[in-house]
């Protein structure tokens, strides 16, 4: 006990000498909950809009202003040639192009059927999908407008028709900051308790501290226990940080219990932490340490369903977020923050992560040799 | 394994890497308790490895080595315990004041600074007033001081100095022999390493290391005595031609630079007329000649070219 003791003494003297470090780690988390949830948003406006109107009558007029009085859209050409749209496309200027044919109205009317034609420029994909499915429904919804015009009230109101209306439990607004805000706020607790623990031991290997670490009979457990317990702690300083900040600026108060909340990430950080130290062991340099962190990363974030939902992910994809502790963090500050969920609702996943902390944590301290 | 050697180092080997690079070629030798030992060669001559095998940070592929009794292998624990290891790198923590520094490593063995005071005493003396200045920050001789400190600090019984001066002004290399000296007086084993072939006439015994095996061990003196020519110092105005005159000269056995002069053996017989009538027709002046004493570094010389 006394050796843990002072080798904490030690480690938390030399995280309070390093100052541009214990700022990174409060000030980082906070500007980048500031900034991502709002850049980091699902929700597709501005798409360019070029119209390609052959028709230049009355209904065309309808459609193309009701289309830009959406909001989604930006009118960016109005062409007479299909051509001039593409040219549009071309240089990027345009996302869609929507071609009215000529003797729109009057086939409309006429013949009961007209068709138009969306072309979309597929580059970025989430823009076009998106793009492509609100003109569509802003198309529909234009059709129904001109049916009821067209048609006599009677005959509309034999058609039989299903009308959805939906609710958005947890999220009533569908606003993406509650959504995200929660996933980052897991994200950045990774980031920080990953890289400082991953950049840790192989500091003193760098240094050659820890040959003179070696040479004394220090146990390899306290040695880990050293390192973990200081950046558990910086851990839940970041975890509270995060959760103040998204009470100020977001207004995001959890709907469930705080104590679940922090013993999950609590649990979380062991896991993680003890992740960062097991490549820690497995480095000669920092820079190694930082690169192969920076690998599990990405896959940690990417694949951890803060962007796309895991449930959308290919088999193989599953399997792997099985073993991603980040996803597990993601999916609980989600359940807890937004939905409430207590202890026993967790409880599969606290199992779980409970199960990687002591994996990680014990395979750190066998690969930490004293002695090659 | 008790022998009453403090270190016994028995047909030690060990290769790096793929290539089988051999660091300690079948190295075996003692040391008696109380004595400093010194591991003397060159750069690469494997005496680290040796150190870091003894020290348990480093498994050795053959032959077995003990301190105070202790096997490296077996009983790496104990041996932990009771040995201090200063490596050749400056390796406390540059971000911890001195004084933290030296709390640390007496903690970490479950002493107190206070309990081995008498230990580091004359030699914390000149670091106290730099106590509160991180590690880092001393300039190199205070440094080495400081790693000299925490090495003692647990009162070790076998002290392993790796390379100690390596970098160090000539005056703090003196003033840390001194301080070896007094070390041995308290009754530590020290086993020294150094480059330096003037510090090796500092120790008790010498092992004189070349590629990873041992050409010789003994005590400084004998070493020297061993010496079988009469060696001579020449100096001339230019030591460049000089050498390359001598070495066209029939009688010279062996001839190399040392410090400004000149050392030379001759194969028999030596006139020093006739050499320096040699000299002068060579187009050298400002002849002199004279017998030396051969000292370590010469006998090295002699071994390496045998």
């Amino acid at each position: 006990m006394r050796t843990i003791r002072f080798l904490l003494e030690k480690e938390f003297r030399q995280i309070f000498r390093n100052r541009a470090i214990l700022l990174m780690i409060i000030v980082m988390p906070t500007i980048q909950l500031i900034i991502l949830p709002l850049a980091a948003n699902y929700e597709v406006k501005n798409i360019n809009l070029s119209v390609v109107d052959h028709d230049h009558s009355g209904y065309a007029q309808k459609l193309i202003s009701k289309v830009t009085a959406s909001g989604y859209f930006k009118l960016t050409g109005y062409n007479v040639s299909f051509k001039e749209g593409m040219k549009l496309i071309e240089a990027d200027e345009a996302d869609l192009i929507l071609e009215i044919p000529q003797d729109f109205e009057r086939n409309l009317v006429r013949e009961d059927q007209q068709q138009l034609f969306i072309a979309v420029n597929a580059i970025n994909g989430v823009k076009a999908n998106l793009g492509g499915a609100y003109l569509g429904s802003i198309i529909r919804d234009f059709n129904k407008e001109i049916r009821s015009e067209l048609l006599p009230i009677s005959r509309f109101n034999g058609a039989a028709g299903i009308e959805l209306t939906s609710s958005n439990r947890y999220n009533p607004f569908m606003q993406y900051k509650f959504f995200m805000v929660p996933g980052i706020m897991a994200i950045l607790v990774t980031m920080v308790g990953g890289f400082l623990s991953a950049l840790n031991i192989v500091k003193e290997k760098e240094f050659g501290t820890i040959e003179q670490i070696n040479v004394t009979p220090i146990r390899k457990h306290h040695f880990i226990l050293g390192k973990l317990i200081p950046f558990w702690a910086l851990g839940n300083v970041v975890f509270t940080i995060g959760l103040l900040v998204s009470w100020l600026i977001y207004g995001i108060v959890p709907v469930g219990n705080l104590l679940v909340l922090y013993f999950f990430a609590s649990v979380f950080l062991l896991a993680i932490l003890g992740f960062g130290l097991l490549i820690s062991t497995f480095c000669d340099t920092q820079q190694q340490a930082m690169f192969i962190m920076f690998f599990f990363m990405m896959i940690f974030i990417l694949m951890g369903g803060l962007f796309t939902p895991i449930d959308s992910m290919p088999e193989w994809a599953k399997v792997l977020s099985r073993f991603n502790p980040v996803s597990y963090m993601i999916a609980v500050m989600r359940m807890v923050i937004l939905k409430g969920s207590g202890f026993k609702d967790i409880l599969p996943q606290l199992g779980t992560m409970a199960l990687f902390a002591l994996v990680l944590n014990t395979w750190a301290v066998i690969n930490y040799k004293k002695r090659n | 394994m008790s022998n009453g050697y403090a270190i016994a180092v028995n047909q030690l080997r060990k290769t790096y890497g793929k290539e089988q690079f051999v660091a300690v070629d079948d190295v075996s030798f003692h040391v008696d308790k109380g004595e400093v030992f010194g591991l003397i060669g060159p750069d690469g001559a494997g005496k680290t490895s040796i150190f870091r095998v003894l020290t348990t940070l480093l498994l050795a592929e053959k032959g077995t080595a003990s301190v105070e009794g202790y096997d490296v292998q077996k009983d790496y624990k104990q041996i932990r315990k009771i040995i201090g290891y200063m490596p050749g790198r400056f390796s406390l923590y540059p971000d911890l004041t001195v004084a933290e520094n030296l709390n640390f490593f007496a903690t970490v063995f479950g002493t107190t600074v206070e309990e081995n005071y008498h230990l580091i005493a004359d030699i914390y003396v000149q670091l106290e007033p730099f106590k509160d200045r991180r590690a880092g920050k001393l300039s190199g001789g205070m440094k080495q001081k400081l790693a000299l400190c925490c090495a003692l600090i647990h009162k070790p019984v076998v002290l392993f100095l790796d390379e100690p001066t390596t970098g160090v002004d000539p005056v703090s290399r003196k003033e840390f022999w001194e301080m070896l000296k007094r070390l041995k007086a308290q009754g530590i084993t020290i086993l020294v390493s150094t480059p330096y072939m003037d510090e090796a006439a500092l120790c008790d015994r010498i092992a004189l290391i070349q590629q990873g095996k041992i050409l010789s061990i003994d005590t400084p003196e004998n070493m020297v005595k061993q010496y079988p020519e009469q060696l001579y110092a020449i100096k001339a105005d230019q030591t460049y031609e000089l050498i390359k005159a001598l070495r066209k000269y029939p009688e010279v056995l062996d001839c190399y630079a040392f410090g400004d002069y000149t050392h030379v053996s001759f194969k028999h017989v030596f006139e020093d007329d006739l050499l320096r009538r040699y000299l002068m027709s060579e187009g050298l002046s400002q002849i002199e000649i004279k017998p030396a004493v051969p000292t370590i570094e010469d006998y090295f010389i002699k071994l390496l070219k045998s």
